[in-house]
């Protein structure tokens, strides 16, 4: 399947895939109106760490793993493996007990407090490559095909 | 081929995906006491106390049974296995036929006799939908009630019944709750949550006498002396491997069903997994009763495999909970509470106040545990660590920082998680389970 991967010497710590990450899952998909005037507004799906005041950065995501600790864990179903392979969440069946946020090894899936909802890269179902990767200045985010490990 | 699983829980749907990503004919039995479908059990406390419906309980996808072709037979209870013939007997007598058995029946709830307990109505267990279900329908009836025992299932009662604004005492012999989970500062930081809540917390004690009038609970008395009363009691103690129905079948039963990595027991064609079964520790190997839910899974997963001729071995079982009481997340995993402290290296951030705490467990360079309560995030990098046996003294100082991530990790091992160098491509699609 395809995945998102991240180049960590291409990344500057820009954030711009965060951002377009929340664009994308705002009601509006524009993000001064997802930003400023949407009251429920998304949290980022993706993760951009940064080290020693930026020298180091990168942006990890979920690996759409082909055995998901994530969906092992899930105690309400919410988390399936659907037939393309994406692992996806459920929202409205999510209690937000956070047993995903316990079992993921890659950190890629984040509690979003205000909805008291897990949260976590869908690969952007409406698109043909993931926002993220479409808004990353220096490419250091590639969408393509290639194995969890 | 004929499989057939005994019990319909997360070990059993771990199984039946299994089983399919080998063997797309073989007929599938489910066996299953109950009469639901496979739910989200560790969801029957959001039932009661009105957090979800009970629309929201089913597990599964609705088409899952019909996509993966299994014969569901729901209400029945297998009483007894027949390991030379290789049938099941069901209660009413029926029998089925096996070629391959897999036993995923769970826990049963353990009740000790206390005294005056035999005449009295409302004394309640709570393991299933159906407790859940009983408790809710009494629910408008029910003022005061005490839970024995304050570990998980008893703090989540406790919890559903409070939301239903009933008046609750934990009773808890240990010196705090959740001791098989917690240390003592976590203990207490949510027992200081759950005080504030309302709910009594009485720990270092234990209920010696029912009292009550007839068939009606007055309250109980306690080992200290102390009365404390109440209309309804929730037992909630533990639970036991629902294995009874093996006795005389050959089928060797420790304090679970004795597996190996394969989740085969010591009678051909007969495999556990689950609550049931007593397979072997991550850190230790020693054969324990793992009452974990992704373990379950993953359990049922490789009995499935195994049993559909398939290869796949089990690393071990650590435990690990994610559970938010009271609104304070709490997330623990791995060896949180050695009993030789000594020969382990303990990193602790503590801000009571806050209801935050932090707490590293390392031993020989490796992360053998980690407890987390209030900020909880990424926890699951540290379910990494402790599975990949990775060394972390080089960034040890860094463990309990509260945005811990990949950053304090090196840098190859971010790349080979997260870079594409190195990952091929899949040209033939893998093998998949039918109704992933």
């Amino acid at each position: 399947m395809k995945r998102i991967y991240m180049i960590e010497d291409a990344c500057i710590g820009c954030h711009l895939c965060e951002v377009a990450c929340i664009t994308e899952h705002s009601q509006s998909k524009d993000p001064v109106k997802a930003f400023l005037h949407e009251q429920h507004r998304p949290i980022s799906r993706c993760t951009v760490e940064e080290w020693d005041g930026g020298v180091v950065s990168f942006s990890t995501t979920c690996r759409h793993c082909d055995e998901p600790d994530c969906m092992r864990a899930c105690i309400s179903g919410a988390i399936q493996k659907g037939n393309s392979d994406v692992v996806r969440i459920d929202t409205e069946q999510c209690v937000g007990c956070w047993s995903c946020v316990m079992a993921c090894p890659y950190g890629a899936i984040q509690r979003n407090l205000t909805k008291k909802k897990a949260n976590k890269c869908d690969l952007c179902p409406d698109r043909t490559s993931p926002a993220c990767v479409d808004a990353c200045p220096n490419r250091a985010l590639v969408y393509k095909e290639g194995s969890q490990k | 081929m004929n499989y057939v699983i005994i019990g319909n829980s997360v070990a059993a749907v771990g199984a039946i995906r299994g089983i399919r990503s080998i063997d797309p004919q073989g007929n599938i039995t489910i066996i299953s006491r109950e009469r639901h479908v496979a739910y989200g059990r560790p969801l029957i406390s959001y039932l009661l106390g009105g957090l979800v419906t009970e629309k929201r309980m089913a597990y599964l996808p609705e088409d899952f049974y019909d996509k993966n072709r299994v014969n569901l037979l729901l209400n029945s209870e297998v009483v007894g296995v027949d390991t030379a013939d290789r049938k099941v007997t069901i209660a009413g007598g029926d029998t089925i036929g096996y070629d391959r058995l897999l036993v995923a029946t769970g826990g049963d709830p353990f009740v000790p006799p206390i005294e005056g307990m035999a005449d009295k109505d409302r004394i309640f267990t709570f393991t299933t939908w159906d407790d859940a279900s009983k408790l809710k329908a009494l629910a408008p009836d029910i003022e005061k009630v005490v839970v024995i025992g304050g570990g998980l299932i008893g703090l989540k009662a406790a919890e559903g019944l409070h939301l239903l604004n009933k008046q609750i005492t934990i009773i808890e012999l240990a010196d705090r709750i959740l001791s098989a989970a917690f240390d003592r500062p976590a203990g207490r930081i949510v027992a200081k949550k759950m005080k504030a809540n309302g709910i009594d917390v009485i720990t270092e004690d234990t209920v010696i006498r029912v009292e009550g009038v007839g068939s009606q609970i007055t309250g109980v008395t306690l080992k200290s002396g102390d009365f404390i009363p109440c209309d309804t009691i929730i037992v909630a103690i533990g639970v036991r491997p629902a294995a009874t129905f093996l006795k005389g079948s050959g089928v060797e039963v420790n304090r679970g069903i004795v597996v190996n990595d394969r989740m085969e027991t010591n009678t051909k064609g007969v495999f556990a997994a689950g609550d049931v079964a007593e397979a072997k520790d991550f850190f230790s190997g020693v054969k324990n009763p793992m009452p974990i839910w992704p373990d379950a899974y993953i359990q049922g997963d490789i009995a499935g495999v195994t049993m559909a001729g398939g290869s796949k071995e089990y690393t071990g079982g650590i435990a690990m909970n994610s559970i938010e009481l009271f609104k304070v997340p709490t997330i623990s995993m791995g060896i949180t509470n050695p009993i030789e402290p000594q020969q382990y290296e303990i990193l602790t951030y503590q801000d009571q106040e806050n209801y935050l705490y932090r707490k590293i467990v390392i031993k020989d360079g490796l992360l053998a545990g980690a407890v987390l309560v209030g900020a909880v995030d990424r926890a699951g990098i540290f379910a990494g660590l402790i599975r990949e046996r990775m060394d972390v003294n080089p960034f040890k100082d860094q463990l309990l920082t509260p945005d811990f991530g990949f950053v304090n990790l090196p840098k190859e091992i971010r790349s080979a998680l997260f870079a594409p160098a190195g990952k091929v491509t899949e040209t033939e699609p893998s093998v998949q389970a039918v109704g992933h």
